[in-house]
């Protein structure tokens, strides 16, 4: 294949992963994504999945619970989370969270509300004594 | 026994702009950011694919580490481009160039054919440069 419709194959995936990145929220259509970027379906899922280890679908899924996570951590509801990410049933987002975190989203909250309290009160925990001492942090 | 590495040092020149360039640019996840009083910050970041791997966005600045000069030398030294910081891999060289060039990420050399598989070079916003490889299996 000549170099310039390699780079363009590539500038076509990359543009509709980010979609995705940018629109995760949203009831993306991939086969119109597929259709955007000019490529049939089956095309762009083999293209997609040799670019990014995973098809379409499941980028968007690993996406969306990136994105629940920090919603999460930052003290959104589970419910509000759900929607926030674009999923329509709680039951559906809980269990696909869970099979991709290991825990469920209130144990994973739970945890992350632990955390940004322990590093609010007693910040020197998470920092090697060594950094701590080079920034003049502890005597 | 050692058994890994746990934390990394990169010498940054602004926390703020570092953390938009390694977070929204890189992908990379925070670990870490502890305001530590008097305007100082802890900011620790995580590759994607190594969670237990803290890269420490370090800034440079007078204090208990650096006096006056050596902190103003540091920062003319990372603005120049001296420090290669670390190497980055990734499943597709051409991909990862193409999202963070899109990104606004500077490229010393693009993908490039290597006798190990492909090399790119990118700098970071102080200046630090890192080498992406794809290793060919």
């Amino acid at each position: 294949m000549e170099q310039y419709e390699k780079i363009d194959l590539y500038r076509r995936i990359v543009r509709a992963k980010l979609f995705i990145d940018t629109h995760y929220a949203t009831d993306i259509d991939l086969e119109n994504i597929a259709g955007q970027a000019h490529f049939s379906k089956f095309h762009f899922v083999r293209l997609f999945k040799s670019a990014y280890g995973k098809t379409p679908n499941n980028y968007l899924i690993k996406v969306r619970m990136d994105h629940a996570r920090l919603l999460l951590a930052s003290g959104h509801s589970v419910l509000e989370t759900c929607m926030m990410v674009g999923f329509d049933s709680p039951t559906s987002f809980a269990g696909t969270f869970k099979k991709l975190a290991g825990q469920t989203p209130s144990a994973y909250q739970r945890a992350a509300r632990e955390k940004r309290d322990a590093v609010k009160l007693e910040p020197l925990r998470f920092v090697p004594n060594c950094f701590a001492e080079t920034h003049g942090w502890i005597k | 026994m050692i058994s890994k590495v746990s934390h990394m040092c990169v010498y940054v020149l602004n926390q703020e702009s570092a953390y938009d360039f390694y977070v929204n640019k890189l992908g990379f996840k925070v670990h870490t950011d502890a305001p530590m009083g008097e305007g100082a910050r802890w900011l620790t970041v995580t590759p994607p694919d190594q969670p237990e791997l803290e890269i420490t966005l370090f800034l440079v600045a007078e204090g208990a580490m650096f006096d006056s000069a050596t902190a103003g030398a540091m920062r003319e030294l990372i603005k120049k481009g001296t420090f290669g910081a670390a190497v980055f891999t990734c499943k597709d060289i051409m991909a990862t160039y193409e999202e963070l060039s899109a990104k606004g990420v500077v490229f010393k050399k693009p993908p490039t054919k290597e006798f190990y598989g492909y090399e790119a070079l990118f700098m970071d916003d102080s200046g630090n440069w890192f080498s992406l490889g794809q290793y060919e299996s």
